[in-house]
């Protein structure tokens, strides 16, 4: 029999049997392979709070040791987190940062120490669209993000002053912006501002107590 | 007919030589311009759009007698799309670095006028094994063009191969300097021109 492959008919019923086999076959080589990306999602994240206590050369099971090694406690208020770290013996907490950049949105973990004054420890950015080689350069250079090592987080009027701004005027709380990507150097510097809001004077404990499940006291015995 | 008959050969090989999609037909031009600033995803951008158009060549060649002519190009939309979630959710899962550093392009391949221009001329009016050669032989001159290209960009513009330093420190210390320029895509667009250069002089020279 030939069949007609013009009827209408023809068309519909061979459409919508293809687009069935289709979407079975997609929604079983998700459900098949999504417990591994999530294992690489949950590594990726690790190895991004790696990044920014400046352990960056690890990779698959070594980075999964050290952040066991490192990481001593979770805290978290909605999206924020905090993780409570201790690296060559000194006590370190990492924020989580949510923000916009230019095109999508942009992420990154701030490392701080220090208990008298809290100073940046590390950082490392990460974007989901920001240009290559301009706005990109938040996640590919270590150089600018080895800038806001050292810098105080607040200002001696107790607000929050580390800043990524065009023209430094106080090295110690100023990062210089990437040149050529003023607006997503903007976008980390509000999301930097915004975030560390969440966190009061004492770095790592939030100010938002509902959802805390960080206790202040245990770090500290910990390093006495 | 023989598997690898005269006619087959020349199928395979056409579009590495002659006929090559970037540089004979200037096909899938963007995403050669865009994967290529370094080697590793290159290669994997490579591999991945010649699975996929040696499968999609297939898959619609033994199904071509059936495709209702109307809608032809919506099935071959259909299959390549299904093909690229596939092979993007499988890079997903065992190479998530690379997929992260090819981000939208792997998506992109189902626009690749590559794999498009080979359905529609190719497996449409052929059958499922010459098809399939075609798919391979189109797929590795792609790929082989990115590899050229991410190679020199990786080697120049950041002084290794594959992510291994291969300009030695001494270089650096005498003030040797990587070129940034090539890490851009503009640069691609140059080097791909290049290469565009000396393949037209080779061939058109023979012809």
């Amino acid at each position: 029999m030939k069949l007609n492959t013009n009827s209408n008919s023809y068309i519909i019923i061979y459409s919508a049997i293809l687009v069935v086999i289709v979407a079975f076959l997609l929604a079983f080589v998700y459900q098949a392979l999504k417990p591994m990306q999530d294992a690489n999602v949950a590594l990726d994240v690790k190895k991004q709070i790696l990044y920014s206590l400046n352990i960056r050369d690890l990779d698959g099971a070594a980075a999964e040791a050290k952040y066991a090694e490192v990481v001593k406690n979770v805290g978290t208020s909605g999206d924020m987190k905090v993780y409570e770290c201790v690296v060559d013996g000194e006590s370190v907490k990492v924020v989580s940062l949510k923000g916009m950049g230019l095109w999508g949105g942009i992420s990154g973990y701030l490392a701080i120490h220090g208990e008298e004054t809290p100073t940046v420890y590390g950082a490392y950015f990460n974007h989901e669209s920001e240009t290559a080689g301009l706005g990109a350069e938040i996640k590919d250079s270590q150089a600018w993000q080895e800038k806001f090592i050292g810098k105080k987080i607040y200002g001696d009027d107790g607000n929050i002053a580390l800043s990524v701004v065009k023209k430094v005027d106080d090295p110690t709380t100023q990062v210089d912006c990437v040149t050529g990507a003023t607006l997503t150097s903007n976008g980390v510097n509000d999301m930097i501002k915004e975030c560390l809001k969440h966190v009061n004077g004492h770095v790592g404990s939030f100010t938002d107590e509902v959802d805390t499940v960080y206790v202040d006291d245990t770090i500290n015995s910990e390093e006495e | 007919m023989a598997l690898f008959s005269k006619q087959n050969k020349e199928v395979f090989t056409n579009p590495l030589n002659l006929d090559h999609p970037i540089l004979g037909q200037v096909l899938g031009i963007c995403s050669a311009l865009a994967v290529t600033s370094q080697l590793k995803p290159a290669i994997v951008m490579g591999l991945a759009v010649t699975v996929i158009t040696a499968f999609a060549n297939v898959i619609i060649s033994i199904i071509r007698n059936t495709i209702p002519n109307r809608i032809r190009i919506v099935v071959q939309l259909v299959v390549v799309a299904a093909l690229v979630t596939i092979v993007s959710q499988i890079l997903k899962a065992f190479a998530y670095d690379v997929s992260v550093q090819l981000s939208v392009y792997v998506g992109l391949i189902i626009t690749n006028c590559i794999l498009m221009g080979r359905l529609e001329a190719f497996a449409m009016q052929n059958k499922p094994w010459p098809s399939f050669l075609d798919g391979v032989g189109n797929g590795l001159g792609y790929a082989m063009i990115l590899v050229i290209v991410g190679a020199v960009r990786e080697l120049l513009g950041r002084g290794s191969l594959l992510g291994f330093q291969i300009i030695p420190d001494a270089c650096y210390d005498f003030g040797y300097v990587n070129n940034g320029m090539m890490t851009m895509p503009a640069m691609a667009l140059i080097l791909v021109g290049c290469v565009i250069w000396v393949h037209r002089a080779y061939f058109y020279k023979e012809k």
